[in-house]
């Protein structure tokens, strides 16, 4: 489904990414580790069109998407749930939702598919006359979530999902994620959360400054002795 | 009741100061550009409505669409030849440039037509009407109410249409908005083509109300625009339109207690003090800079 052959990408003068290539198979859940800074957001940005590789082919479905403008890769299925939420704290719950559908046209479908969120996060139906700023870290996590649900995604990219959130709100985000890849949504998970994430890919990445150091299935990764060293604490 | 008729001539004048701080406050808030050539588009405006008027023998109307219309044209272009390419520039060079388009369209209007003022023809009824005893013209009344469907109007394509959400999210997080598949250029574009044509109407109002326009008209209330944007909360929609009724009333009343001379002194005085004491505006919220 998607094929990513060595980028290169730089953010002004810093080298980000180096030779990256990686691989997503339709119905996956894939995970890409690495500590801060290792370049996972740069690659979720490059492959959601803000960021423009130097070199190196992005292949989706075939297609080269490497440089096209971001409405494009939207449309074509690829969402991303950003790092931090981003969600439009200025907006209701509703209108977020509805922005998620930006491109959409089909009235029946977005109603669908609102009914589709508040169905996963019913909390977001309780809230959604209120402000997404007033609402709580975890409850903008789903919102964000539920904004990229809108958009019908066929992949989503979903960078950091558990960054500063409760065990037990990042268990529930977790479930959400395997519920969303069993409907059909093949997923991109970026996470240094290691363990959470190993435990629901189907295979992984390991990334540390802007080379792809290790990959294999998410069971390899888990017993592999570096993996265990330096991402999940020894366990 | 002479109290009664100040205030109303204080909220005409602010209405149309209220109408060129919009485009302001909605250009700010989406690029953060302070777009001092906005005065000017205001001035384009007034002359085109007197072109409408005088040569193809429009009415207020007509004309006041036409200028809304080729008003936000000219933004557009502004826009895209002059800011679009400055995006990721500093700050300074954005707006020195808005300073450079501000000189180039005054002096380029002087260049084929001099400097010399035009006499507005009178396309409005200007009959007195007695309000509580208070003489009130009818072109007041019709301005006013003018303005107010312009405001209304701006405020449903604000909340309720598909751009307008696309132009509310933009400004609060332009890369968050290009991730929703937001056109973010032509969202940009759209702000100002909406901002333009609100200063294209507030130049043909302004025209039909005061008479007498030149090429160098935008400058003035331009500024005293900006004062109301920022008096408002600069980047709040609603903040610009409070901040324009002020700031029109408080000049009609240093006008009316008999220091006609000071009023421009009091808007900069409001501007100054606004600064010091609140420098987020009425309506601004403090925003802390994100890391």
């Amino acid at each position: 489904m998607l094929q990513v052959n060595n980028i290169d990408v730089f953010y002004g003068n810093i080298h980000a990414l180096k030779n990256v290539s990686l691989e997503v198979n339709e119905g996956e859940i894939v995970t890409l580790i690495g500590a801060n800074g290792a370049g996972k957001s740069t690659l979720l940005k490059t492959l959601s069109g803000l960021l423009k590789p130097k070199q190196g082919t992005i292949l989706y479905n075939m297609q080269q998407i490497a440089g096209k403008p971001a409405q494009m890769i939207v449309k074509n299925g690829i969402v991303q749930v950003p790092e931090g939420r981003r969600v439009f704290a200025n907006m209701t719950v509703e209108e977020n939702l509805e922005l998620g559908a930006f491109l959409r046209k089909d009235r029946e479908g977005i109603k669908k598919d609102l009914q589709h969120v508040f169905e996963l996060f019913p909390r977001l139906e309780e809230r959604r006359k209120q402000l997404s700023g007033t609402l709580s870290g975890g409850e903008q996590q789903m919102l964000a979530m539920g904004r990229a649900i809108m958009a019908k995604p066929k992949l989503l990219l979903l960078d950091e999902p558990s960054m500063g959130l409760a065990p037990l709100i990042v268990q529930q985000i977790f479930e959400i994620i395997q519920t969303i890849n069993k409907e059909g949504t093949t997923i991109l998970l970026v996470e240094q959360n290691a363990h959470m994430a190993l435990s629901i890919a189907d295979r992984a990445y390991v990334i540390e400054t802007g080379k792809i150091v290790l990959s294999g299935t998410a069971k390899e990764l888990k017993e592999s002795d570096q993996v265990r060293a330096a991402y999940l604490g020894g366990m | 009741m002479d109290w009664l008729q100040q205030l109303i001539n204080g909220i005409s004048l602010g209405s149309i100061y209220a109408l060129i701080a919009l485009g302001y406050t909605m250009v700010y808030g989406i690029i953060k550009l302070i777009n001092f050539a906005h005065g000017d588009v205001f001035m384009l405006g007034a002359f085109i409505g007197f072109f409408a008027i005088t040569r193809w023998e429009m009415g207020f109307l007509p004309a006041l669409i036409i200028a809304m219309v080729l008003c936000s044209m000219i933004g557009v272009i502004i826009e895209r030849v002059a800011y679009k390419r400055l995006r990721n520039a500093t700050r300074i060079a954005a707006l020195t440039t808005a300073i450079g388009v501000s000189f180039l369209i005054e002096y380029t209007m002087i260049f084929f037509r001099g400097a010399t003022p035009e006499a507005y023809p009178q396309v409005l009824p200007n009959k007195n009407i007695n309000i509580l005893g208070a003489n009130i013209s009818s072109q007041t009344i019709l301005i006013l109410i003018v303005t107010i469907i312009l405001m209304i109007l701006l405020q449903f394509i604000v909340h309720k249409t598909k751009i307008g959400k696309a132009m509310r999210a933009v400004s609060h997080d332009a890369d968050a908005a290009r991730l929703m598949g937001i056109n973010v250029d032509n969202t940009i574009s759209a702000t100002f083509a909406i901002g333009s044509a609100l200063a294209g109407a507030a130049g043909v109002i302004f025209g039909s109300y005061y008479t007498r326009i030149d090429p160098l008209m935008g400058v003035l209330p331009g500024l005293k625009a900006f004062i109301a944007a920022v008096l408002g909360g600069i980047g709040s929609i609603p903040g610009a339109m409070v901040g324009g009724f002020i700031l029109g009333i408080v000049e009609t009343i240093v006008s009316a207690v008999g220091y006609s001379l000071w009023r421009d002194a009091a808007a900069f005085v409001i501007l100054i003090l606004i600064l010091i004491l609140k420098p987020a505006g009425i309506f601004g919220k403090n925003i802390r800079e994100k890391v």
